[in-house]
């Protein structure tokens, strides 16, 4: 796939994640959500784009507080991002994993 | 005759093969005390897996059904009694006295409120759009004399106890009793 070979190499832990979420590029984005099967579309952006914004706020997330985010409710988040709504949608922000237990 | 060869492929070994991994793919989670903790507990394991891309069942039996009335479910109580971990120390005939557990109780889901952790009925909404399922159990409802029209909207159905062993069915399913 294309975006995977422009996508660029970012230093990632163990399970995935950015080491350094100002690496973030959207080249890297479409290439990891890619990995996961999922295209991203404009809500797709519009969530990793709230996520991107609320983690350099420092604000904890969990999945309660995306769902109230008003860009989209809790159903909708599993549709985008199939096995890992906060989870798998923080990887693909270049986000860390989320500590959160709800 | 065909002149076709079989190509076998040499196996690769990853180091994935060496430990076969088997995730859990589903959890029913069994909740028969209505103790706020209790339920608490089953609603964030249940939600806790959905989150994690594991199938999630509840089963709520016996007190377990007070939480899922539209009556009580934002408003249970902790046990105040014959649990030491509760405010160590206190003297149960204290902790017996009228209004201990409502005032308890009330502390404790003021105390979760900061913490942003969701009310009951909250909960289940999001573990319903999650695609988890929610249930009741026959037989309890009956002792009860509770009627489906008196549990919150999530609750898919009045099951009995061979319904939810068919919940639990396929590999990589556990169980778990509250």
């Amino acid at each position: 796939m294309e975006t995977t070979l422009s996508a660029p190499i970012l230093a990632t832990n163990e399970e995935g994640y950015l080491k350094n979420y100002k690496e973030w590029t959207e080249e890297w984005a479409l290439a990891t959500a890619a990995a996961h099967n999922i295209e991203l579309t404009p809500k797709h952006w519009e969530v990793l784009h709230w996520l991107r914004a609320k983690q350099a706020e420092g604000v904890a997330l969990s999945l309660r507080k995306a769902g109230n985010s008003g860009i989209v409710d809790i159903k909708q988040l599993y549709a985008l991002f199939p096995g890992g709504p906060l989870k798998i949608s923080s990887k693909i922000a270049g986000i860390p994993k989320p500590a959160s237990c709800i | 005759m065909t002149d076709t060869v079989e190509m076998v492929q040499p196996k690769v070994t990853t180091k994935n093969d060496k430990k076969e991994k088997y995730p859990v793919k589903k959890m029913l989670i069994i909740c028969s005390k209505g103790k706020l903790e209790d339920v608490y507990a089953a609603l964030v394991m249940a939600n806790g897996a959905l989150m994690e891309g594991i199938e999630a069942k509840m089963f709520f039996t016996f007190f377990g059904l007070e939480a899922l009335t539209k009556k009580y479910a934002d408003t249970l109580h902790t046990g105040t009694t014959g649990n030491p971990a509760m405010m160590h120390g206190v003297p149960d005939m204290i902790k017996g006295l009228p209004g201990f557990e409502s005032l308890a109780s009330f502390m404790m889901r003021k105390e979760m409120d900061k913490l942003e952790i969701p009310h009951v009925t909250e909960f289940f909404q999001m573990i319903e759009a999650g695609g988890g399922e929610i249930y009741a159990c026959r037989l309890a409802a009956d002792m009860f004399h509770l009627k489906k029209e008196d549990f919150v909207p999530e609750v898919k159905d009045i099951i009995t106890v061979g319904d939810m062993y068919a919940l639990a069915e396929g590999q990589g399913t556990q169980i778990i009793f509250i």
